[in-house]
């Protein structure tokens, strides 16, 4: 090898080899749902709602009844479709936003803090998984993280004796250091043994089910005594989160924590050095160990940081919206809620809030929709994860809706 | 020398450890022995700490058994106490390979295991009964959803596609066999419709995370949430209703194989099961055979380690992987009717209650091998059926860590403790063409 | 057979990689395309190989016009190919990477493994290749697996064979061994195209030379031509590459290495008692064929390696024990191998990737907030410093083409306070215009008085900035000797030969 080998040139090659192009390697999950368009975004919104909207219609007596003679009387099939379809999410916005059918405007604005209040731990949660996402870990284990959390606030919610100042802020940072404990767990499993985060959070989910299902065995924990439910007594008066309009609603401070959760988001992650590393980390691993930061600690400190996120949003339900003790369905599906909030919100504190009042919104509405119009609420569950596909799959929605395809950069 | 072969990268949603992060150590060798002595220590500390007396009946008939086995009754405490020192024995010889560096074989970890469990149930059945058959033949049938799921998520996986769907897969699954029974007044429309609802999941797996390159990890997830929602609210709407005409199907009934269900022991846990348990059967034996020896398998296992190599050699990759998660997903959903047909007539709300997260579990315990996958079903099938077994005799482990266990066992498999997992190198890496 | 390319052009958006290529490719004979990286050869005979559509022109095989849809196709036609990256299956055995794709079946598509492994035993013996074909690929030796590359193509009875780089990851002696195999197949009257940008290898095996420049087919030449006629073809100007250095003003003993030793995960020494003195002031090259140990040593005196034993001491401070993070801050600076991996966040915008390893201290951290401010008045100085071509530094640096990407990373490392500067490939993948650049920088980073450990693939580029060269083999010291050795002392040097006569020369 005396010859000379001559240096190499450099126009952006053309012929890039993907293998070259490791820095093209998707940090996909991020890349493809930040680079989305806008359009596409609010084009998927609409495609989910108005598939949500076919199932009203298609499981609605009228419609079906119309539909028998549909060649007949078109006219009366459709009337029946637009009846169907309206009335549910008129009843959604009664439930959620604005009920006009009420005089008493306090009343009229009550669905409004229903929305905050269901908004609370989804944008808690949404958080948590958000910032772990950021670090380029999926963190499944929101529902694990809420349970253990919520046991944990539980347990000092009902079993101490203190006054308020000292038993609300305790049993809230309890729980939130058992969530927080809990998705450390993973973080360390995956800083120390390479384990992939994804399966054990998931694997975490169904350990701290049944942690928490044996806590509600055994008297000194969580137990009622006397009960053969799996039910800790009710919450006493000085660990509950107090309202924060008034007993009249059931707004409770939860929403507010959350609030401040997102301004520490935001901070931590766009101001902070430690946010900062969690970003590089997340982005680039391999960079981030070469410039001396320590890849591991980073993965450990962002779980335990999402942990206890996910866990203040089970303390949320455990110390707010429902107080009446600790039982094994307080995550109440948020903690896979969570995910598709953090999604929509694209892993950033203001779309997390917003993503968060928008499916909080759907769930208040929800519940009224289901009440008056005898409409199953898992129907929201429908369009929730519709939304999330389609946002994720930019060129799909431009397909259905026959838009030119973006040029790919 | 190391490969410089072009190996993709699985850092984009392939489950595979995280090499970059901690350079993965050789501590192979210990983990047996090490293993083996705490669970020994384990057994006996329990039987230090609370001596039960009397005597423990292991039942090995069957209510109609051709040829009737006795009863076999030994004294609890002295039976389990032996155990140990067989599991000690066992120990000192993986101790001793390893001080030998000899390879561990096989046998050692099954007959400890055996050992162990003979043991234990001795003493946790003290004065009692332990029917062989009804516990084991009850694991495999718990185990029945696990290992169509397990099979499901090895096939994906070994195309590369990352498969967390296996939930909705079987949810969907046992949804539509319930009302395709009911319909029709035969279970077995009900199979074919649960395969095909699998599919039809997979279908939409696939066209987001092989066609639109979405992580296959977010689409998994999302899709059993929206499983979740179509079924309960179809359940809502539809299905309690019309319950009588939509959701009363004739539940699958045991249908035992002439002589092979006559021979003692092994026929009544294997053989007189029912229908779907011998499909099973069968579709283990074929994916098994198939993955590793026919020019399908070779090809799905091309697609799933090195993708760009499969494509230089003129395979399709993506319509490889299309056909493969769609067979996969009908394994899947197959194991879903179980739920509506065999363990009870008709659908209920989430009624899975995340087995698809134990076949999953399963997956990676069975190191993305349709074999050890199955067995590994088998085994989570046994710790849920123990459980039930030992809270009827009133057993002194509580039944929520007994049903934790297949849970543990599987992070302590992905953290490599139990066992070095490598998964396909391409899982989870979608596949795009120039 | 036969192969003629007429007019292929091939177009990525507006970049135009091939313009109007035409080609022949005559039986019995090894025709050579020469050009730089990034010339466009790997995107010709990926539409060759029906990989890529080619946009204009057409591929005639034996006077019939082909139409390939997919690599599939032109395998049918005859054509194989040992790829850069090989496309061998890392866990599968030698057999079935050779029937994948074209496998004998039996009953109910089960496969005839034994077939398979008579047709490798066949053609290995054939052309005294010595494959097992039961082996695992990956347990084989880098030059086994190209074999095995080549077996593929031979299997499916392969009449035109492309050699995309294929030296790049052989050892010497193992690049003589491909050339003799290149010959043989020549002889048994396969068509050989033969991807290259190194001239040794053109000279030594080709019949034909075709070079390519810029995605043209800039003219043919012979093989008896010199290196300076086919370098500035290639190039496309009379190509100087010297460095112009003064004598270096040495300083004491900075960086003093003994007896270090880098074992990998399989328990492989990869770096083996390696000794070794840098003064202040002067630059030590390490010169050697890629995977000889230097990765391992660089990554080693950066803290990035587990397993590591004997000393490093860096102005009197020991660094073997070290965290990476406390490495930096005693003064390292580092230009990794790849930039891609280990230098940069890709999604990172160029300020923020300036800072990337001071993040835990001032200048642009403080009590755990960032300074903005300071940063972004930073960024945008070193951008003009540092002729950083890009719109604003807010400009994501995975949108930077190789040389603006390098000159953010070298204005990253050569802004900090530094002690020693350990500066891998520094120009790998770089266009001509920066690789000057960043060598002089390097140069003046010496003039300093800083301590310099430069580790490059690239002979020229060892000779142009050494004041002494190391030649690792096999993660041994061959010798470390004066910048202005012969060539051919070196080249022999790199092969693990150490020459009688040799003196080591001490800093």
């Amino acid at each position: 090898m005396t010859d000379t080998e001559k240096p190499q040139s450099d126009k952006p090659a053309p012929d890039v080899d993907p293998h070259d192009a490791r820095a093209e390697r998707s940090r996909s999950l991020l890349r493809e749902i930040a680079s989305g368009d806008a359009l596409a975004g609010v084009l998927a919104v609409l495609l989910a709602i108005f598939v949500g909207s076919v199932m009203i219609a298609a499981i609605d007596e009228g419609v079906r009844e119309t539909a028998g003679y549909l060649t007949a009387r078109p006219s009366d099939f459709f009337t029946a479709v637009w009846e169907a379809i309206s009335g549910a999410y008129s009843a959604m916005f009664r439930g959620a936003i604005f009920n006009y059918n009420l005089t008493e405007p306090a009343q009229q604005w009550r669905p409004l803090t229903e929305t905050l209040k269901f908004a609370g731990p989804l944008i808690l949660g949404g958080l948590g998984v958000g910032l772990a996402f950021r670090a380029s870990l999926f963190n499944i284990g929101g529902r694990g993280q809420m349970l253990v959390a919520g046991g944990a606030a539980g347990w000092v919610g009902f079993q101490v004796d203190l006054p308020m100042v000292v038993h609300l802020p305790l049993a809230v940072l309890v729980g939130m250091a058992a969530g927080a404990l809990w998705g450390g767990l993973a973080g360390l499993l995956k800083a120390r043994t390479g384990a992939h985060e994804v399966i054990v959070t998931i694997m975490l989910n169904y350990v701290g089910y049944y942690l928490l299902f044996w806590a509600l065995t055994k008297e000194w924990l969580l137990k009622t005594p006397g009960s053969v439910n799996p039910k800790s007594p009710p919450m006493k008066d000085s660990a509950v989160l107090p309202d924060v309009l008034g007993e009249r609603f059931n707004l409770h401070f939860g929403f507010v924590l959350a609030l401040l959760a997102v301004g520490v988001a935001w901070w931590l992650l766009n101001r902070s050095t430690l946010g900062y590393r969690i970003r590089a980390v997340g982005e680039n691993p391999h960079a981030a160990r070469a410039s001396g930061i320590n890849v591991g600690r980073t993965y450990t400190v962002v779980m335990m940081i999402a942990g206890s996120l996910l866990g203040l949003a089970g303390v949320n339900q455990v110390l707010g919206t429902v107080p009446s003790g600790v039982s094994l369905d307080l995550d109440a599906g948020i903690g896979f809620d969570a995910i598709t909030v953090a999604l929509l919100g694209r892993s950033r504190p203001l779309g997390i809030l917003a993503a968060g009042l928008l499916f909080g919104a759907f769930k208040a509405g929800g519940f009224t929709m289901q009440t008056s119009e005898n409409i199953s609420v898992d129907l929201v569950l429908v369009v929730q994860s519709l939304i999330v596909l389609f946002l994720a799959a930019p060129p799909l929605v431009r397909a259905i809706f026959r838009l030119p395809a973006q040029e790919a950069k | 020398m190391s490969t410089v072969t072009d190996t993709p990268t699985p850092d984009s949603g392939g489950l595979a450890a995280d090499t970059a992060v901690a350079p993965t150590r050789k501590a192979g060798a210990r983990k047996l022995p090490i293993a083996l002595g705490v669970l020994t220590a384990l057994l006996a500390g329990i039987l230090l700490r609370s001596a039960h007396s009397g005597d423990t009946t292991f039942q090995l008939a069957a209510e109609s058994d051709f040829v009737t086995l006795p009863d076999i009754v030994v004294p609890s405490g002295p039976t389990a106490w032996v155990m140990v020192v067989v599991c000690l024995a066992l120990t000192a010889e993986a101790v001793r390979r390893m001080l030998a560096h000899v390879r561990q074989p096989g046998w050692i970890p099954i007959v400890f295991a055996i050992a162990w469990m003979t043991g234990f149930l001795s003493w946790a059945a003290a004065d009692g009964r332990i029917r062989l058959v009804s516990l084991l033949g009850g694991a495999v049938a718990l185990a029945i959803p696990l290992v169509f799921g397990a099979l499901g998520g090895v096939l994906g996986e070994r195309a590369g596609v990352v498969n967390i769907a296996i939930e909705g897969q079987l949810l969907l699954g046992a949804f539509a066999a319930a009302i395709t029974a009911s319909t029709t007044g035969s279970p077995w429309a009900g199979l074919v419709a649960a395969a095909v609802a699998g599919a039809l999941v997979a279908l939409v797996l696939g066209l987001f995370a092989i066609t639109y390159f979405v992580d296959q990890v977010i689409v998994g997830v999302v899709l059993n949430v929206l499983v979740v929602g179509l079924t309960n609210f179809m359940f809502r709407q539809v299905l309690t209703p019309n319950a009588e005409s939509l959701n009363s199907p004739e539940r699958l009934r045991a249908f035992p194989i002439p002589v092979l269900g006559d021979i003692p022991l092994i026929g009544p846990i294997l053989f007189r099961q029912t229908p779907l348990v011998y499909v099973l059967y069968a579709v283990v034996a074929i994916v098994a055979y198939a993955l590793y020896r026919t020019r399908w398998g070779l090809r799905v296992r091309a697609v799933g380690e090195h993708p760009k190599a499969a494509d230089t050699v003129g395979i399709k990759v993506n319509r490889t992987r299309y056909r493969t998660i769609l067979l996969a997903g009908a394994i899947a959903g197959l194991g879903g009717a179980y739920f509506s047909l065999v363990s009870v007539a008709g659908f209920n709300r989430e009624m899975t209650g995340g087995a698809g997260y134990i076949a999953l579990a399963a997956v990676i315990f069975g190191k993305w091998d349709p074999i050890r996958a199955t067995l590994a079903a088998l085994l989570f099938g046994f710790a849920t059926n123990l459980q039930g077994v030992l809270s009827a005799i009133g057993s002194p482990v509580p039944s929520q860590f007994m049903l934790m266990l297949p849970y543990l066992v599987t992070i302590l498999a992905v953290a490599g403790l139990v066992g070095r997992s490598r998964p396909p190198a391409a899982d989870g890496v979608p596949y795009r063409q120039q | 057979m036969r192969l003629v390319l007429r007019g292929i052009t091939k177009r990525f958006g507006s970049v135009v990689a091939n313009d109007s290529i035409s080609l022949t490719v005559e039986p019995g004979e090894i025709h050579c395309l020469l050009g730089e990286n990034g010339a466009g050869k790997s995107t010709l005979m990926n539409v060759l190989y029906g990989l890529y559509k080619a946009d204009e022109g057409e591929i005639e095989l034996d006077g019939e016009v082909q139409h390939f849809t997919g690599p599939g196709d032109a395998m049918a036609a005859g054509i194989g190919m040992v790829h850069q990256h090989f496309m061998l299956i890392p866990v599968f055995t030698v057999a079935e990477n050779v029937m994948l794709g074209n496998e004998t079946t039996g009953f109910a598509g089960s496969l005839d493994l034994e077939a398979a492994s008579t047709r490798v035993t066949e053609i290995s013996e054939r052309f005294g290749f010595h494959v097992n074909p039961d082996a695992l690929v990956e347990d084989l030796p880098v030059g086994v697996q190209q074999r095995v590359e080549i077996i593929k193509a031979l299997s499916r009875d392969a009449e035109l064979l492309v050699f995309d780089e294929p030296t790049a990851v052989l050892t010497p002696q193992e690049t003589d061994e491909l050339m003799e195999i290149m010959r043989q197949l020549k002889e048994a009257g396969k068509a050989i195209v033969f991807i290259t940008h190194k001239l040794r290898e053109v000279r030594a095996v080709a019949d034909r030379i075709t070079v390519i420049r810029l995605g043209k087919v800039v003219g043919e030449a012979e093989p008896t031509a010199s290196n300076a006629e086919l370098a500035s073809m290639m190039v496309g100007r009379p190509v100087e590459l010297v460095v112009h250095k003064d004598e270096p003003e040495l300083g004491a003993d900075a960086l003093v290495v003994k007896d270090l030793r880098v074992t990998d995960l399989a328990g492989h020494a990869q770096v083996d008692g390696l000794s070794f003195t840098i003064r202040a002031g002067e630059i030590l090259a390490v010169a050697g064929v890629q995977g000889n140990g230097q990765t391992e040593l660089t990554e080693a005196l950066l803290g990035l390696q587990d397993d590591v034993t004997g000393s490093i001491v860096l102005d009197g401070t020991e660094l073997v024990g070290r965290s990476t993070r406390q490495i930096l801050d005693a003064g390292v600076g580092f230009i990794p191998e790849d930039r891609q991996v280990d230098g940069l966040v890709p999604g990172f915008t160029i300020a923020e990737n300036l800072m990337l390893n001071r993040s835990f201290r001032s200048p642009f951290v403080k009590n755990g907030n960032l300074r903005l401010g300071a940063l972004r008045e930073f960024a945008a100085e070193k951008l003009k410093q540092y002729d950083v071509r890009a719109r604003d530094i807010d400009t994501l640096a995975g949108n930077l083409s190789g040389g603006n990407q390098q000159k953010v990373v070298v204005a990253r490392e050569l802004s900090r306070d530094l002690r020693l500067l350990v500066a891998a490939q520094p120009t790998r993948g770089v266009d001509v215009g920066s690789i000057e650049f960043i060598h002089k920088q390097i140069v003046a980073t010496r003039d300093s008085g800083i301590p310099v450990l430069v580790v490059s693939t690239e002979l020229d580029e060892v000779v142009a900035l050494a004041d002494r060269i190391m030649v690792l083999y096999r993660g041994k010291v061959v010798g470390i000797v004066p910048a202005d050795t012969p060539r051919e002392t070196l080249g022999l040097m790199m092969t693990g030969e150490r020459p009688k006569d040799l003196k080591d020369v001490a800093s």
